[in-house]
């Protein structure tokens, strides 16, 4: 502990900087795993979504956790990056014919369209006071989700072809695309016949450049504004601090990592609808932030690694596993807040007093 | 108990008065016919004021005379109703308070308004926020000249820590500091915005005389230093007395008296509104 103590570094930002072994470490035991046969389909059929919803919930403590905002649609960011990006992978398949390579474009165009998006919803609602954030993203998850079930797009050697089937009565042959043309998102079917292109490597490396981007940012001088804002307002404007700027550079970097999330999720799928991105994923990624504590990235990550998997691993358990679920959340939460059992956490191990002394 | 020189008070034109040594530099602060009003309620009216560059005034009066609205006024936390508040000879009409900041008032809160989450160090860090600047993206990338600029952040924050003996508790939480650093470190964090102008919200508040006497000679330090000047709001006569050189007595909204200490001291106005009339008659 003296040494911890020494270092110029606090307690907080050593416990950050661990996140990068700790996941490069996961992630070459699990290569090491799978290439060996040690783990079955399932689970090798998780790894991806195990990647997006980290990310995932990683930008959404940069709203919840760094900025002291809520979000509660944070889903719909992620909705409009995998629909962008599989438009966009499906329409590149014949003129990018390298997989990475259209991978990373899709990835790419899907973090610019929800930083798009994240930007029109903050424009209005970040100059406001109180909890509007968090009805005006309710309403545009919800809304994310009925214009995709909307949504008719197909690809011929013309390009793209759009149409809004707002009243039901249109299909897909309204979209008259050419010989040899594909439909790529069907309306409320959604993306169908996506070609999968998302690896686990790619999920790792969204991983890290996500930590590594969202831990610069709050030890710079942006970073520190954003937090200046959500400590004390008043103080942060009497400072000459920007609020509505600074919010707003925050929750754009937040919805550009959901699209880049969303991107890699959407492409890992062969079908994909929209009604996947609805509300109860935005609370399941906001019950990982709240476990693993806000502002506490590696606890996002190790929150959203055992509650994702947690509901496929008690399978064993059919009827009783959304009960073991229900059963740890309360256990996690007690562990992490309730006074008497931290105590006893602290008499159980001694070491652990002398860390809680020399924060 | 050290005693400081004060300037002797001389009216300018507009019979304002301000230390002799600021006659012919535009006043750093001049409110005109400043009022405010809360739903019929005036909190503040017709508030008259004038602060020489680099004098030490004083903003006193009994408890709910409007004193803190003064000073939210002049940040732009409210916008007033009536009048106008010149700073540095330029109109504050329209701005916010993020712009009177950068045109040179810093203040502190009587009720400690430190981020409590960050350190000593980060707190001062934000202070000079708008003094040293590199683009939001150099941040998050790690490149040039983020690490030249942070290290400059660094050592200037180091810098104003030294003012007040600081700089070991530079890692500490601000919210963990002892009451007194709180209020130590608020006025650092003021200094570091680069001001023309401070606002001090009852400096003392919570202090002993022994702390109170340390922190005379620290605002007089600080303002031959910087050679800016400090309007400050204090119940602590002694302070007040000690070192403002004009001040201004607020009584339900508005100003009863302004002058110096000796001035104010005898001004039977000023008598009447601390004690009461019973007090005068007996």
């Amino acid at each position: 502990m003296s040494s911890l103590k020494k270092s110029k570094l606090s307690a907080s930002a050593v416990r950050d900087y661990f996140s990068f072994p700790l996941v490069t470490a996961a992630f070459f035991i699990i290569t090491f795993m799978s290439s060996h046969d040690m783990l079955n389909k399932r689970m090798q059929g998780l790894l991806v979504p195990v990647c997006c919803y980290i990310v995932m919930a990683l930008s959404l403590n940069l709203t919840v956790g760094i900025m002291g905002e809520l979000s509660l649609g944070h889903a719909g960011f992620m909705s409009l990056g995998a629909f962008t990006g599989v438009v966009v992978s499906q329409s590149l398949i014949d003129s990018v014919p390298n997989d990475i390579l259209r991978l990373v474009i899709a990835i790419v165009a899907g973090a610019l369209i929800a930083a798009v998006g994240g930007f029109l919803i903050g424009l209005p609602v970040l100059r406001l006071r109180g909890d509007y954030l968090a009805i005006v993203t309710l309403a545009f998850g919800e809304i994310i989700m009925d214009i995709v079930n909307c949504l008719i797009v197909g690809h011929d050697k013309n390009g793209l072809h759009i149409i809004f089937n707002f009243k039901g009565e249109k299909t897909v042959a309204d979209l008259n695309l050419a010989e040899n043309g594909t439909a790529i998102i069907k309306g409320a079917q959604g993306a169908v016949g996506t070609k999968t292109i998302a690896t686990f490597t790619a999920g790792f490396l969204i991983i890290m450049l996500t930590l590594f981007l969202v831990l610069s940012f709050i030890r710079s001088r942006t970073g520190r504004a954003v937090l200046a804002i959500r400590d004390n307002r008043i103080a942060a404007e009497s400072m000459g601090v920007n609020v509505m700027k600074y919010k707003m550079i925050a929750f754009v970097l937040s919805t550009t990592l959901a699209g880049m999330a969303g991107a890699l999720y959407g492409l890992n799928f062969n079908m994909i609808s929209a009604d996947k991105f609805n509300f109860n994923t935005s609370i399941l990624v906001l019950v990982f932030v709240v476990l693993g504590g806000l502002g506490n990235m590696l606890g996002s990550i190790i929150a959203a690694t055992v509650l994702y998997i947690l509901p496929e691993a008690l399978r064993g358990l059919a009827d009783y596993r959304m009960l073991m679920y229900a059963i740890v959340l309360i256990l996690v939460m007690l562990a992490t807040n309730n006074p008497k059992v931290r105590n006893l956490f602290v008499k159980i191990l001694p070491k652990r007093k002398s860390k809680e002394g020399a924060q | 108990m050290k005693t400081f020189e004060k300037g002797k008070m001389v009216p300018m034109p507009s019979t304002a008065l301000i230390p002799e040594r600021d006659l012919g530099k535009i006043p750093v602060l001049e409110c005109y016919h400043l009022g405010i009003e809360f739903g019929g309620l005036k909190a503040v009216d017709d508030f008259n004021f004038t602060v020489g560059k680099t004098e030490i005034a004083g903003l006193i009066g009994p408890n709910g005379a409007g004193k803190t609205t003064v000073f939210n006024l002049l940040t732009k936390v409210y916008q007033p109703t009536h009048g106008t508040i010149m700073v540095n000879g330029q109109d504050t009409t329209g701005k916010n308070t993020v712009q009177l900041s950068k045109m040179g008032v810093a203040r502190t809160f009587q009720n400690i308004r430190l981020f409590t989450d960050m350190t000593v160090e980060d707190n001062v860090r934000v202070g000079l926020h708008n003094q040293v600047k590199y683009p939001t993206a150099c941040g998050m990338l790690r490149i040039p000249p983020f690490y030249k600029k942070e290290k400059e952040f660094h050592e200037r924050a180091m810098d104003l820590l030294s003012i007040f003996g600081m700089q070991d508790m530079a890692d500490v939480k601000a919210g963990n500091l002892p009451y007194g650093a709180q209020r130590r470190l608020e006025i650092v964090r003021a200094l570091a915005t680069d001001p023309k102008l401070l606002l001090l919200d009852e400096p003392a508040a919570g202090m002993n005389p022994n702390e109170t006497g340390e922190l005379m000679e620290n605002i007089v330090k600080i303002r031959d230093e910087f050679q800016i000047a400090v309007l400050l709001i204090e119940h602590d006569m002694k302070l007040v007395m000690g070192i403002c050189e004009g001040i201004c007595v607020l009584n339900f909204g508005k100003i009863i008296a302004k002058g110096t200490a000796e001035e104010i001291q005898s001004n039977p106005e000023v008598i009447k509104a601390y004690l009461g009339n019973n007090s005068m008659e007996g």
